[in-house]
């Protein structure tokens, strides 16, 4: 446990020395020191704490095995490990209990799983599936691909000027014709957290489940899956501090266990002959082959991390670097931050005009500062704003005011270079 | 580091990434194929005249970044009144000049073409900005090869 979470305030500098990259600097020549990085960059992928690298270097270095076969005794140690993450992701989306947790590669493929097992089974053509204009395309594409096999309809959900999403619309897109709600819990591109228990009570009063891509708000706040009424429930662990390759899949037990497998393999089933196979229960079902264990490990360790942060302070201290960040950019001249939604997630995304992102990226990343260029991955949005790509500037735990300071000093800097 | 910015956003860069030369759609065209950047949502449509095997008019139209803007602009200057043979080399000559630091020979260009391309060759000590400055170069070379995309995935 680290020495800083023993203080009550926040203590970013004690935090940031957890993180081994963010002392590195950028750029340096021969002769010539680099510039100091500022990672503005953790809704792409958020930087990692010593406590995960080394979690998972033990884990390899001492209990490493394969897991849920073999007698011996390295696969009991490093099974009891592994499925005592899964004990602990229950805890963390405070899930009824762990038989409702499944393990995939990835948000996107936990998406896929529920659009490819749930959709296949029990979607028909003419049936339809509500989406948000704020989706990243993870939580598009999978259901077009449902669209182009089972010809369901896809309806979207639009967001205001600011970004909220509008849920008077959402409440006209209801009908018998529903089958599915999608939506992001918080925007990538906007920062907006969208009401997710309304949009679940709406949806159920119907009969209607309801999925939440969580990819960027279990890392902002805390999620309650019961309190939210979530039927499905996805994130990711390279967002959350953790490593790569490796997604969650909430999902209600009733639902999971009326779900026909995603992939067909080892360790999903009970028994195998060429007459037929029968299938283990959830979440074994939706786990074939070997996974990620080593990364599952150190999913542990990141939410052992931010737990012992405090996740409520953790919210604080990004909630002070949201505002003061959005008020320094707000003097810059010409400078337009796309989502303002109230209460929205530390996520900051512009353009500024006469200079296109692209350029605005490669001169600030001189300056040591990592930001985000493009659309987004989320093309319908960046339409629907008229702006074509933006710069997306992202903060996280470990991120400072000064860092903040040292974003605008680059813009500043981009518009002197471009006469903007 | 900042001579590096330099090197990559030339004054002649920021100028025609501004004021971008033959931004238009000919009313004569008969050949034109689209250029696009998935990454950064660039796009551009090239805009031929070919006659007898003779580019007689190139334009463009679309959005990007300063780099390929001023790439598409320049490109336009560079390639009009050639022969199709002639734009696919100094595609080819550009080519290289952005992603090698060695590039071959160049053969018979001239000196003052030679410097034009040079121009953009900063984007070396750039690798993610390479598919800006070619995008519209792709685009020309498959609108010469009668193909109506060239995605920059495939660069």
């Amino acid at each position: 446990m680290p020495d800083a979470i023993l203080n009550q305030a926040y203590d970013v500098q004690r935090v940031r020395d957890d993180f081994p990259i963010l002392a590195r600097s950028v750029h340096a020549r021969k002769g010539k020191p680099g510039k100091p990085l500022v990672y503005l960059d953790s809704g792409a992928s958020a930087q990692k704490p010593r406590q995960v690298i080394q979690a998972m270097t033990r884990f390899l270095e001492e209990d490493y095995s394969n897991i849920h076969r073999g007698v011996h005794f390295l696969s009991q140690t490093a099974t009891d490990q592994f499925e005592a993450v899964r004990t602990k992701v229950a805890r963390f989306l405070n899930a009824p209990n762990d038989r409702c947790i499944v393990f995939t590669r990835s948000s996107t493929e936990a998406i896929n799983l529920v659009a490819a097992s749930y959709g296949r089974t029990f979607l028909r053509e003419g049936d339809e599936v509500i989406l948000s204009i704020m989706e990243h395309h993870a939580n598009i594409v999978p259901w077009q691909l449902l669209q182009a096999e089972k010809k369901i309809v896809i309806k979207v959900v639009p967001c205001d000027d600011d970004g909220v999403f509008d849920l008077n619309a959402y409440k006209d897109l209801l009908s018998d014709r529903t089958k599915l709600v999608a939506v992001t819990h918080c925007s990538n591109v906007l920062g907006t957290v969208t009401p997710a228990k309304a949009i679940a009570t709406l949806a159920h009063e119907r009969g209607i489940p309801v999925l939440f891509d969580g990819s960027q708000a279990v890392v902002h706040g805390t999620v309650d899956v019961q309190d939210i009424d979530a039927d499905f429930y996805v994130f990711t662990a390279h967002k959350l501090y953790g490593p790569t390759g490796l997604g969650v899949l909430y999902g209600k037990y009733d639902l999971l266990k009326r779900m026909p497998p995603y992939q067909g393999g080892g360790d999903m089933i009970e028994s195998v002959s060429f007459d037929g196979t029968t299938f283990k229960a959830p979440p074994s079902r939706f786990e074939a082959g070997t996974p990620p264990i080593t990364e599952v490990i150190g999913l542990g360790a990141a939410i052992d991390y931010v737990e012992a942060l405090g996740r409520d302070a953790i919210a604080a201290h990004e909630h002070d670097l949201l505002h003061y960040a959005t008020q320094q950019l707000s003097q810059v001249d010409g400078l337009r931050i796309i989502g303002t939604a109230p209460g929205k997630g530390p996520i900051i995304s512009f353009a500024l005009e006469g200079v296109h992102p692209h350029d605005v990226g490669t001169i600030v990343d001189q300056y040591g500062v990592a930001v985000r260029v493009g659309r987004h991955c989320a093309e319908p949005l960046a339409e629907r704003f008229d702006v074509g790509p933006t710069v997306r500037a992202s903060f996280g735990l470990y991120n400072t005011r000064e860092e903040a300071d040292a974003l605008v000093a680059s813009v500043q800097a981009v518009k002197e270079f471009f006469g903007a | 580091m900042m001579d590096d910015l330099r090197e990559l956003y030339q004054e002649v860069i920021l100028d025609h990434g501004k004021h971008p030369r033959n931004f238009r759609h000919p009313d004569d065209s008969n050949r034109e194929a689209k250029g696009e950047n998935p990454m950064c949502g660039d796009r551009f449509m090239v805009y031929l005249t070919l006659k007898d095997g003779v580019v007689e008019d190139v334009a463009f139209q679309g959005r990007g970044c300063a780099i390929s803007t001023a790439s598409a602009s320049m490109m336009t200057e560079l390639v009009r009144g050639r022969t199709a043979e002639e734009a696919e080399k100094l595609f080819h000559v550009f080519h290289e000049l952005c992603t090698k630091d060695d590039p071959e020979p160049h053969g018979d260009i001239d000196d003052e073409t030679m410097e034009k391309l040079m121009v953009m060759s900063g984007v070396r000590q750039f690798p993610v900005r390479v598919k800006c400055a070619t995008l519209a170069w792709h685009a020309m070379d498959a609108a010469l090869h009668g193909e109506a995309t060239a995605s920059s995935d495939q660069f």
